[in-house]
């Protein structure tokens, strides 16, 4: 009991102090997975309207597999990754394995097929005669995709969230492709890993709550503008 | 009609779906500034014609010339649908405001913001809607969406406008109040006007020529007038309301009129046909005229048979009573002449109608239908 406390004691003085170290992890967790996120939006958003709307040959094998990617496994991402950025490796010339850029690259891998998937079937969703009638309105293309967008809105709320909620806590792709390096790579979950292996546990709790904090703020920023939203 | 320059054109269109043939009209063709009217049942073609017409659909076969230029083409098919506007049964409003409803046609065609506000208001107001412009679409009642969806076609002031049963899921009130606006609406601009239904009255209403269409075919298409009262085969007939349609053989001909032997009745028609053709008589329930047996006077001329009432059925002002001639008539009265007549079920009374009223329908030796 005594452990828990002078832990919450310990997270609460360094959450009050702004310690530099703690600061600087909280700030590096949301560059690494605010940029994985947005490249996620942008990628999942238009494969995923693209694929609803488009019929093709091999179709229902496209959907299923961005459904399954949906549950891709971090460490899973990590792997490959690593693989893929290691010296010997196809993209080792680039050298960037062991950099907040390479934890990008990996958790934009996870987010995109969860922002596809949710895109996916809630662009499916909108009636059938939605798209006659955007296009009878004159619409391009382009145009008819982008009303199409707007009109799936709520649910592309939900896209964003379980996107970045996604990589925001996860931590086995982060630790092989970031490495944990102190001050350079190092997020909110490896951290925690670390000083929970080492027995810190304060600095532990401390980083979980600002990890718990940020996906809270996050996600009530986010419902609030949808719940703004929503039909009433 | 034929002075106005021709819309439409439609030439050998097929369309196929799913290994069928949904539409097939050979020919056809819109003039400006008409307001055709398309009915016929449910999957009749109705909907996959107007789609067609506004290159929503790709046609199997066939072509279709807008003001002589092929579509797709020698006119560009966003350049064309630019020309057209449509409205689906569906308000299919976009989730944000009236206005922006209303607007969108045009911010699609990039027109700038301080060009569109007037346009807009004049458009609301024009619908009655203008105190809604705020408002969330989600939010309208079922009448006010038709409203808006309505506005939004007519905010970019199309050449041709495509209505497919805006009206069907409204109530009787709200369909009237609408229709009137519509209709008023469609008076002043005089914009050609394709409005599909399968309501006879509203597209009585509306029509300045109506086309009758039954698996995926356009089976008849003429002024309201002459689809009413001259139907080409038994189906239109039964569409456009003709209550009695009478199967028969001609056993005699006079000059200019023929008899029809039914049931033991000899019916007088006019018409040069020849004896044993096989004819169909179409009556409107309208010309067919009840006086009561003990006058002994029948009203009208001709054909009078004494008929036995088998039933009677209020329909709102009028009541439509079943009589039994030797053959099945129907017609409709309203009620103080029943009880003028002191008319209940069972009695016998007088049926009569003109001979000039029926219409005749030669049977063809069925090849397929």
């Amino acid at each position: 009991m005594d452990l828990i406390f002078e832990g919450l004691k310990k997270a609460f003085w360094l959450l009050v102090s702004f310690d530099p170290e703690v600061m600087g992890i909280t700030l590096l967790s949301i560059k690494v997975s605010g940029s994985a996120t947005l490249i996620s939006l942008v990628i999942g958003i238009s494969v995923g309207a693209g694929v609803a709307l488009t019929r093709f040959p091999g179709r229902r094998i496209v959907v299923s597999l961005i459904n399954t990617g949906m549950a891709l496994p971090p460490v899973v991402v990590g792997l490959f990754v690593t693989i893929f950025l290691w010296r010997n490796g196809p993209l080792g010339i680039l050298g960037i394995l062991y950099t907040p850029l390479a934890m990008i690259i990996a958790q934009a891998i996870i987010a995109t097929p969860i922002v596809m998937g949710i895109t996916l079937a809630a662009v499916q969703q909108l009636p059938d005669k939605l798209r006659l009638q955007i296009l009878a309105l004159g619409a391009t293309r382009m145009q008819m995709i982008w009303i199409l967008v707007k009109e799936a809105k709520l649910s592309l709320f939900a896209a964003v969230m379980a996107g970045f909620g996604g990589v925001i806590s996860e931590v086995g792709a982060s630790i092989m492709v970031g490495g944990n390096i102190m001050g350079y790579s190092r997020v909110l979950t490896t951290a925690t890993v670390m000083e929970t292996s080492r027995g810190n546990f304060d600095v532990a709790i401390a980083l979980s709550l600002i990890l718990l904090l940020l996906a809270y703020l996050i996600n009530l920023a986010l419902t609030q503008v949808q719940q703004r939203e929503r039909p009433r | 009609m034929s002075s106005s320059p021709v819309i439409f054109e439609v030439r050998d269109l097929q369309v196929i779906r799913g290994g069928s043939l949904i539409l097939n009209v050979p020919s056809f063709a819109v003039s400006q500034g008409e307001l055709l009217v398309l009915i016929g049942p449910n999957g009749a073609g109705k909907s996959t014609l107007l789609q067609a017409l506004s290159a929503l659909v790709t046609p199997s076969r066939g072509e279709i010339l807008f003001r002589g230029r092929r579509i797709g083409t020698e006119i560009a098919l966003l350049q064309y649908r630019r020309k057209l506007a449509m409205v689906l049964q569906e308000p299919l409003l976009f989730d944000t405001t009236v206005y922006h409803n209303v607007a969108s046609g045009l911010k699609i065609r990039g027109m700038k913001r301080d060009k569109i506000e007037p346009i807009v208001a004049k458009t609301l107001e024009r619908f009655g809607i203008a105190h809604l412009k705020d408002r969330s679409a989600r939010t309208l009642s079922g009448g006010e969406a038709r409203r808006a969806s309505i506005a939004r076609a007519f905010a970019t002031d199309p050449e041709v406008l495509l209505l497919d049963e805006p009206f069907s899921a409204l109530d009787p009130i709200m369909r009237e109040t609408l229709l009137e606006d519509l209709e008023q609406v469609l008076q002043e601009t005089r914009i050609t006007t394709i409005f599909v239904t399968h309501d006879r009255i509203e597209a009585l209403r509306l029509a300045t020529r109506l086309g009758v269409m039954g698996t995926g075919e356009i089976l008849q298409s003429g002024s309201p007038e002459e689809v009413m009262n001259r139907p080409v085969n038994e189906f239109v007939a039964s569409l456009v309301g003709v209550e009695n349609i009478l199967h028969g053989r001609v056993t005699g001909k006079n000059e200019g009129s023929f008899t029809v032997s039914l049931s033991g009745q000899t019916i007088e028609a006019i018409g040069a046909m020849e004896t044993g053709d096989q004819v169909i008589l179409c009556i409107r329930p309208e010309n067919v005229i009840l006086s009561n047996i003990a006058s002994g006077n029948p009203v009208g001329s001709g054909n009078t048979f004494p008929a036995n009432v088998e039933r009677i059925t209020a329909m709102g002002p009028y009541q439509k009573v079943e009589l039994n001639c030797g053959f099945p008539l129907v017609t409709y009265v309203r009620g103080h002449t029943l009880s003028a007549l002191s008319i209940k079920q069972g009695t016998e009374v007088l049926a009569s109608f003109d001979a000039r009223s029926i219409h005749v329908i030669k049977e063809r030796p069925a090849a397929h239908s």
